[in-house]
């Protein structure tokens, strides 16, 4: 029975029950095609890694007690200067040019993030609104970039981080992946972890035990920036061009839904990463799903309402215990939680 | 942080009794309102001064029917905020809303009936969020975000395209004009807008009800401690936004006399943040409604100043809100900062 509380268990269900749903509605769930993985379910990893890399970075601005709005103009941002450099490349298809310009666009990001995390941090804004300033005007910077227009470029190195494969996996999913071991690494193998749930849990308490709240602040927002931005690389790679609107539009809140879903509380001080990597791979494989069942196009986001309703009930244990009768001694008063 | 004292205005400052006082410091409490309406003055004279026209008196009366919608949602999310939650899904119920009210009238129901409908379908759904958050302990983020995709989902599934509204009723409020002055007009929205802020601004500082949203955002355990109805309180706050939202959606479609599934997009986080610039805390037990209405103000200055400069393109129309909002929220924290 204890694997029932745990509170991975409802999420990874839904995210089994979606996946077996694909199963049978998918003409290929997964198969080998011309050496590569194909069908369902590497297209729902392949598709989730945007996700999972915002996703990532949110996990951990909000392990501190944060929240970053700003991802998706961040998003955009990256993809946007990603692009007009590549276009102004003699040969689009250089290797080394194309890996030049990709680190550029990530420093960009990774300014974008410091920008934020100097907000918070140094001049105490409160987080949803210093990060709420950027996406604003980010998505303005990124319109002022593109000049208005959707950059296309015709670069097959760059268009390969999103649609090509290694070892015949997909290689944005690798991506995202390895942007997961590595933040367990640093967060579960270093003090980092602890440091971040510490400041998540009393900055000021973190201070006073000598801890450096402030530059773990500014970290998190910082690594935040990085990963959007290298999540604005493959969605812009993914459709070869660059879109200052669409680009990221609405992901910071399913970047926070993945994160709820993973049991990271809003409210900071602890965090889940595998939770994170379940919830953002869910969101993919409910909109796969939406597409595969045939659910008409008007009504895919009531389905996804309802998903979500059942999900965020799931993970109550009050609702658990008042549906499935399970009276026991009645809970001690807690603290509630603001949010 | 500015430490502010949660207790609701009633109390008036002290009066500087003590001789060795030489300045006037005003009661700390309302140093965050007191400030953004310092800098909403300088941003408007600032405007009157740059821009011909910008100084008649139509362009305040004018925030008011722009924001109208604004200005009622930011009224139920003060009341949200202040209780240490938050409601994102106000900017999908104003698309539910519109969209609902539309067909409706399309499909030839009396007026009389689609209006009091919408309000209560809104004021349920807020409802619902607000049960769900307080028996089943979800977090109000997520619980509202969920309510977002579930009304924009509704609106979606009524209707993906706008709709038109023709019905009489609406189309008189839409075109009635109220002469305050000589050459200054208004509409049935602004003032109502104006009248939901004072009923709900005399509601969070006179009642019961008022005092316990305070006593929650303060302190929720300390509150059910002290025997405060926690639970009906937290449930009513949901209420009263899902109320106010459709409020805004009603008052939207007498705008546009349209309805349209996405209408209302990231109003939520507008109508957030201009609770926060109003110094309303996110953390819950402290702010007033007048405060949200100046925050709207800010909002609505920003739009009217690029208005009047006119030669902006989209890109540089966001960029300078947010600098502009950048600008006022760094202002204000240092004000606030000095003042304590």
């Amino acid at each position: 029975m204890t694997i029932i509380k745990h509170r991975l268990f409802w999420p990874s269900v839904i995210l089994v029950a979606l996946l077996v749903v694909n199963m049978f509605t998918a003409n290929q769930f997964i198969t080998v095609r011309d050496g590569h993985l194909f069908g369902v379910l590497p297209d729902i990893l392949r598709g989730s890694a945007p996700l999972l890399l915002v996703a990532l970075g949110m996990t951990l601005v909000i392990a501190t007690g944060g929240i970053d709005l700003s991802v998706g103009a961040v998003m955009a941002i990256s993809g946007a200067v990603a692009c007009l450099l590549i276009k102004d490349l003699g040969n689009q298809n250089a290797v080394g040019s194309v890996l030049l310009i990709m680190a550029v666009a990530i420093g960009a990001s990774l300014l974008l993030g410091l920008w934020n995390g100097t907000l918070v941090a140094v001049v105490g804004i409160q987080p949803i609104i210093a990060t709420l300033i950027l996406m604003v005007a980010g998505r303005g910077v990124a319109q002022l970039v593109t000049d208005g227009q959707i950059i296309n470029v015709q670069s097959s190195p760059y268009a390969a981080i999103a649609t090509g494969h290694f070892l015949s996996v997909p290689i944005a999913f690798l991506i995202a992946i390895a942007a997961v071991v590595l933040t367990v690494l640093l967060t579960r193998r270093t003090a980092l972890g602890l440091l971040l749930e510490s400041v998540g849990g009393s900055p000021t308490a973190s201070r006073l035990a000598g801890i450096r709240a402030r530059r773990i602040t500014i970290m998190v927002y910082v690594v935040s920036g990085g990963l959007a931005g290298l999540a604005g690389l493959i969605y812009s790679a993914n459709i070869k061009s660059a879109d200052s609107i669409s680009a990221g539009n609405l992901i910071e809140l399913d970047a926070i839904l993945a994160v709820v879903i993973g049991g990271t509380a809003l409210i900071g001080g602890r965090f889940s990463i595998a939770g994170t990597v379940i919830g953002a791979i869910l969101i993919q494989a409910l909109q796969v799903t939406v597409v595969a069942v045939g659910v008409p196009s008007k009504a895919t986001l009531l389905f996804k309402a309802v998903i979500v309703v059942a999900l965020c009930l799931s993970q109550s244990t009050t609702f658990r215990q008042k549906v499935f009768g399970r009276f026991k001694s009645r809970p001690a008063v807690t603290a509630e939680v603001p949010a | 942080m500015t430490t502010i004292d949660a207790t609701p205005a009633t109390n008036k400052t002290p009066s500087p009794t003590n001789p060795r006082r030489r300045v006037y410091l005003p009661n700390t409490k309302y140093i965050p309102i007191l400030a953004t309406l310092t800098l909403l003055l300088i941003m408007y004279f600032t405007g009157v001064a740059n821009y011909e026209n910008f100084g008649q008196p139509s362009v305040v009366v004018n925030l008011f029917r722009d924001n109208a919608v604004l200005i009622v949602v930011a009224v139920g999310m003060t009341f949200v905020i202040i209780t240490g939650g938050i409601d994102l899904s106000v900017g999908a119920v104003i698309s539910m809303t519109t969209t609902l009210t539309a067909t409706l009238l399309q499909a030839g129901w009396p007026p009389l009936v689609v209006l009091p409908a919408v309000l209560l379908l809104g004021s349920l759904l807020g409802m619902g969020m607000g049960a769900v958050i307080h028996y089943f302990k979800v977090e109000p983020f997520i619980a509202t975000l969920a309510g977002l995709f579930l009304a924009r989902g509704i609106a979606l599934f009524i209707n993906q395209s706008s709709i038109p509204i023709r019905d009489k009723l609406w189309k008189a409020m839409s075109e009635y004009r109220i002469v305050l002055a000589d050459g200054v007009v208004t509409k049935i929205t602004s003032v109502t807008a104006v009248v939901v802020v004072l009923i709900a601004a005399a509601v969070l500082a006179w009642t019961r009800f008022g005092r316990n949203v305070y006593a929650i955002g303060g302190n929720a355990d300390s509150a059910l401690l002290m025997g405060l109805p926690v639970g009906r309180t937290k449930i009513a706050v949901y209420t009263l936004s899902g109320f106010c939202a459709a409020l805004g959606g009603v008052l939207f479609s007498i705008n546009s006399t349209s309805g349209w599934a996405l209408q209302g997009q990231g109003l939520e986080l507008d109508a957030i943040a201009a609770c926060v610039i109003g110094g309303v805390l996110l953390t819950g037990g402290s702010g007033y409604v007048f405060g949200s209405l100046l925050g709207v103000m800010v909002y609505g200055l920003i739009q009217t100043i690029i208005t009047f400069q006119g030669d902006l393109n989209a890109a540089w129309t966001r960029i300078i809100v947010g600098l502009l909002l950048f600008g006022f929220i760094v202002l204000q924290r240092v004000v606030t900062r000095r003042a304590r």
